[in-house]
């Protein structure tokens, strides 16, 4: 009784926070002034023409950076608490399903690669791109009920990837304005696949990444589950 | 329009906390977190739009001739895009601790597993 009156209070804590929000709520009429700088200086000094993914590759490209390394410590727990158990016998899954998902896998990653390469172009970019691609694995070793997912691979794919991405990033700080500057590449011509400096190899980077980090987090799950 | 999000994403919100609050099995308690967060994300973004506003991505020749009155914030966007990440790493951490827990009470049950304490 004491503890659903407690949860009552926090709720209705909570609501009036919420409350106030929206009732105080005006909409705003222009832009902040740091988005402003993004939205009207951004085509002209990245030539990216996603205005979102130059925010994430380049403007805040730091707080990207952090963000991947929460994904790699994410992983590093993951393995540390789950046991491999990829040894043990497993039964044998059926061959329609295993030859259904080898024919669907070639799609899915291949529309994971296009959100990659794309991002500076329309919306995607690394992190959806990734997940895409990552979500094409998963198809693959949920459906194979013997394969152990190769997690050696993944594991090197990851560390690659993350160490070019850093030197990118060192590449920006000699070179260019800054640590993960994309104007150490050529702009390039606006709307182009190749364009926008550095934005689509960064982008491919973090979607090398990401791909591989949550991949290895699927594949530990995997063999650590006793099917 | 943006009032309409926030009041989704509070209502989300609040519906996370009772589940994290009041249930008594540790999965409804996971999928309450992930209800709360997704609120949060759907705030963020309604906190950046702007009346009557287009996407950020300067595509076409009226867009970039003009682009501060034409599109939304794309800031919050980015940050979203970083939150729902977050949000993924969180709530794996949270399931293989559920797991482990499971594998060592043989229960989901919180209070059964105060109790095998």
């Amino acid at each position: 009784m004491v503890r659903n009156l407690f949860i009552i209070f926090i709720l209705a804590g909570v609501a009036s926070m919420f409350a106030a929000l929206a009732l105080g709520y005006s909409d705003p009429v222009a832009l902040g002034s740091a988005a402003s700088h993004y939205v009207s200086k951004g085509l002209a000094e990245l030539n990216g023409v996603n205005i979102v993914t130059s925010v994430v590759v380049t403007y805040r490209g730091l707080d990207t950076l952090g963000e991947v390394t929460v994904l790699f410590l994410t992983a590093s727990i993951l393995s540390f608490f789950l046991k491999n158990r990829s040894h043990e016998t497993k039964s044998e899954s059926s061959e329609l399903l295993t030859t259904a998902s080898k024919v669907i896998f070639p799609f899915i990653f291949m529309t994971g690669l296009y959100i990659v390469m794309n991002g500076h172009l329309t919306p995607g970019g690394g992190f959806q791109g990734g997940a895409v691609v990552a979500s094409a694995l998963l198809l693959l070793i949920l459906a194979d009920n013997k394969t152990d997912g190769s997690p050696t691979l993944f594991t090197v794919l990851e560390s690659v990837s993350g160490i070019f991405y850093v030197g990118t990033g060192v590449a920006g700080l000699i070179l260019a304005g800054g640590f993960l500057d994309a104007t150490v590449l050529g702009a390039g011509i606006t709307g182009r696949l190749l364009s926008a400096g550095a934005i689509p190899l960064i982008s491919t980077l973090i979607g090398l990444k990401v791909g591989s980090e949550l991949s290895t987090m699927l594949v530990k799950l995997k063999n650590a589950s006793e099917v | 329009m943006a009032v309409t999000g926030i009041i989704t994403g509070s209502l989300l919100i609040l519906i996370g906390f009772y589940a994290i609050l009041s249930k008594n099995n540790l999965m409804k308690m996971v999928i309450g977190f992930s209800l709360a967060d997704t609120g949060v994300h759907i705030i963020i973004v309604a906190l950046g739009y702007l009346k009557g506003r287009t996407a950020p991505i300067l595509d076409s020749a009226a867009l970039t001739a003009n682009p501060e009155t034409l599109v939304v914030d794309p800031v919050p966007q980015a940050l979203v895009l970083t939150a729902i990440v977050i949000g993924f790493g969180i709530t794996a951490i949270m399931l293989v601790f559920v797991w482990r827990l499971y594998e060592k009470y043989g229960t989901l049950e919180i209070s059964r597993i105060g109790e095998a304490k």
